[in-house]
C-alpha cells in the first residue's frame, strides 16, 4: 500500500472511530439513552474504549497471520481513540454519575476492586498517550518499547474491570476476554516458534 | 392500620426538578385515544389495537359503571374479561377501585415509561431493558397462589381472591435498587398483613418464604443457571405484618406489567429491590429463615435483611448515594437514607441489632 493509499485509509478510520461519540449525541438529542441515560453514556464509552484497545492490539497478530505490514501506521491512531473514548468514560464517571462529590468517588474508588482496576487502568493509559508523539518515540529509544508494553498490562485490567461490573451473567465480557487471550496467545505463539526456530538453528551450527 | 401524618412519611430529599413529571394525564390521553378507537371501530379492534386498555376493578369485580373513558365490564365476566386481556402482551388494563393513601403524598413520581422499561428481572434476562422486551410469552392470568407451611388455611388462591383480601390502594413508595439508582412508584396494592391475617399462621410460623414463578417455556432467564431458580425470597414475620409492606398488583392505576411482577410481587420500600419477589407463585409459612436466592448466589454481598442503609457498603456498589431514574445526563446523585427513609416505621423491629453484621 503506498502513501496515498494509507492517507485514505486513515481518515476512514478517523470518521468511523468518531460514529460511536456520534451516536451518542443523536440518542441524546433525541431523548432516546433510555431510563438511566448517564448508565448508557458509562457503558458506551466504556466498551468502546475496550473495542479500540482490542483493535490496537490486533494490529501485530495480523501483520504475524498473513504477513501485511501496512497496519501498522493505524495502530498508534487506534490506540489514541482508545484513550479517548476512556477519557469520556471518565468523564462521565465523575461528572454526570457523581456528579463531582468527590469524598463519594474516593469511596467508591477505593472500596470497590472492579472501580479501583478500572481507574488504574485509566491512570496506566496516560503515559502512553503522552508518549505517543514522535518526539517521544525518538527520545525515549529502546525503554519507549518497554514502556509500550503497559498496554498488556491495561488490557488485561480492562478486562477484568468488565468481569467483575457484572452482577451476574458474565456472557459479555467473556467476548472480550477471550477476544483478548486470542491476541495475545498469538503473539506468544510466534515467540515460542520463532524461539525455537534459533535453538534449532543454534544446534545445527554446532554440529557443523 | 396507623395512618400516618404527610410530613412523617414524605422525609424526601428530592428535589421536584430533579424528577421527571408525574405521567398520569399522558397516560391518560394515551387511554383516552386508544379507548375512544376501540369505541369508534368495535370492540374487536379495541382488543386488537397496540394499546389494549380496559376498566376493571381491583379487590371487588367493577360494578359496572366506567368513568366514560374505557370498556365497560360487567360484573359476572369482568375476571374472565380481564384474564384475556391479560394474556395479550402489553394489555394497559386500568384499575378503578382502589384509594389513595398519604403515603409518598408530595413526591414526584417516575414517569410510567421508566418504570416500565428498566427494570431487574433476570428471569426474562439480565439487561435492564431485557424484561420489558423478552416477558411478552408469559401469562400471568389466569394465576394461583399456594399458601402452604405453618398456616391453618394452607390452600391455593386465585388472584382475583386474593387481589378481594382487602380494599386495594395506592402507595406511593421510593424504591431503591442495590446497584445505587432508585425510583418513585405508585404502586397498587394490599398490605401482606391482610394476607398473613387471613392465612391465620400457627405459633411455629417465624419467616415467610416466597416463591416466583419458574417457567423455562416462557422465561428465557431460567434457561441459563444464571441465578438458582426459582427466585426465593423471605421476610421474618413481623417485618411481613409491617404496614409498609405491600403486595402489589398494579402501579399508576393500572395491572402490573409482566417485566414489573405480574400478577402479583412484593414491595418492601426500606428494602433493597431485589428483596422484592416478583410473579409469586408460593407463599410458604415457615420456623427457620429461609435461604434466599441473592444471598446464596453470594453470601458476602447480599443478605437476608438487604435493609437500605447507607453506611454499610456493598463489594460493588457505593451504597451512601444513588442516582435517581428520570434526572436527566445532568440529575446528579441524591444521599442515601437509613431504612431509604423510612426509619420511623421500620426502624423499632431492627432496634438492638448489628446492622453492620446483619446486613
Amino acid at each position: 500500500m503506498n502513501k496515498q493509499q494509507i492517507l485514505y485509509v486513515k481518515v476512514a478510520v478517523w470518521v468511523l472511530a468518531l460514529l460511536p461519540l456520534a451516536r451518542l449525541f443523536w440518542l441524546g438529542f433525541n431523548d432516546n439513552l433510555g431510563a438511566n441515560p448517564v448508565e448508557f453514556v458509562e457503558h458506551s464509552t466504556g466498551t468502546w474504549a475496550l473495542v479500540f484497545l482490542l483493535i490496537t492490539l490486533s494490529m501485530t497478530p495480523i501483520r504475524l497471520l498473513t504477513g501485511q505490514v501496512w497496519q501498522i501506521q493505524l495502530r498508534r491512531m487506534l490506540g489514541l481513540f482508545m484513550f479517548f473514548y476512556a477519557c469520556l468514560h471518565i468523564t462521565t464517571y465523575v461528572w454526570l454519575d457523581f456528579a463531582f462529590l468527590w469524598d463519594e468517588l474516593l469511596i467508591d474508588v477505593t472500596k470497590h476492586p472492579r472501580i479501583l482496576v478500572g481507574f488504574a487502568a485509566f491512570l496506566l493509559t496516560i503515559p502512553l498517550a503522552v508518549t505517543s508523539n514522535s518526539y517521544m518515540i525518538k527520545r525515549l529509544k529502546t525503554n519507549w518499547k518497554k514502556l509500550h508494553q503497559l498496554v498488556y498490562v491495561i488490557a488485561i485490567l480492562a478486562v477484568v474491570h468488565f468481569l467483575m461490573l457484572v452482577k451476574k451473567d458474565l456472557t459479555e465480557p467473556i467476548y472480550y476476554a477471550v477476544a483478548l487471550i486470542l491476541l495475545l496467545g498469538i503473539r506468544l505463539y510466534y515467540k515460542y516458534q520463532a524461539h525455537s526456530k534459533a535453538i534449532l538453528k543454534a544446534k545445527a551450527m554446532l554440529k557443523t | 392500620m396507623i395512618i400516618l401524618s404527610k410530613s412523617a412519611i414524605n422525609p424526601t430529599n428530592i428535589q421536584p426538578s430533579e424528577i421527571t413529571s408525574c405521567e398520569v394525564f399522558d397516560n391518560r390521553r394515551h387511554f383516552i385515544k386508544a379507548a375512544g378507537f376501540g369505541l369508534a371501530a368495535g370492540s374487536a379492534l379495541l382488543l386488537s389495537a397496540k394499546a389494549r386498555a380496559a376498566n376493571v376493578a381491583g379487590g371487588a369485580l367493577s360494578n359496572g359503571t366506567t368513568e366514560g373513558d374505557g370498556r365497560l365490564l360487567g360484573r359476572a365476566n369482568a375476571s374472565a374479561k380481564v384474564d384475556k386481556l391479560a394474556t395479550k402482551a402489553g394489555a394497559r388494563i386500568k384499575i378503578n377501585d382502589y384509594k389513595k393513601t398519604a403515603y409518598g403524598a408530595g413526591e414526584k413520581v417516575t414517569k410510567y415509561e421508566d418504570v416500565t422499561t428498566y427494570n431487574n428481572y433476570y428471569e426474562f434476562g439480565t439487561d435492564k431493558s431485557d424484561p420489558a422486551k423478552y416477558s411478552s410469552q408469559f401469562k400471568s392470568r389466569p394465576w394461583t397462589i399456594s399458601i402452604e407451611g405453618e398456616v391453618k388455611k394452607a390452600k391455593t388462591i386465585s388472584i382475583d381472591e386474593l387481589m378481594k383480601l382487602a380494599p386495594l390502594e395506592e402507595r406511593i413508595y421510593r424504591h431503591r435498587c442495590v446497584e445505587a439508582w432508585s425510583m418513585v412508584v405508585p404502586w397498587v396494592g394490599l398490605p401482606l398483613a391482610s394476607l398473613v391475617k387471613w392465612a391465620e399462621p400457627t405459633g411455629n410460623a417465624k419467616f415467610i418464604e416466597f416463591i416466583s414463578a419458574n417457567d423455562p417455556q416462557t422465561m428465557p432467564g431460567v434457561r441459563s443457571p444464571i441465578l438458582d431458580w426459582p427466585y426465593t425470597e423471605g421476610l421474618r414475620m413481623d417485618e411481613a405484618n409491617n404496614p409498609l409492606t405491600l403486595l402489589a398488583v398494579g402501579l399508576h392505576g393500572e395491572l402490573l406489567q409482566n417485566q414489573n411482577g405480574a400478577p402479583v410481587r412484593l414491595v418492601m420500600p426500606w428494602k433493597y429491590g431485589f428483596k422484592g419477589g416478583k410473579s409469586i407463585v408460593k407463599i410458604r409459612f415457615v420456623e427457620k429463615m429461609p435461604l434466599t436466592t441473592w444471598v446464596k448466589s453470594g453470601p458476602n454481598e447480599y443478605g437476608f435483611y438487604a435493609n437500605v442503609n447507607p453506611n454499610v457498603d456493598h463489594p460493588r456498589w457505593t451504597q451512601s448515594s444513588e442516582k435517581p431514574i428520570g434526572v436527566g445526563l445532568f440529575g446528579g446523585r441524591i444521599k442515601t437514607k437509613m431504612f431509604n427513609g423510612y426509619t420511623e416505621q421500620v426502624g423499632q423491629m431492627y432496634a438492638g441489632m448489628d446492622l453492620f453484621n446483619n446486613f
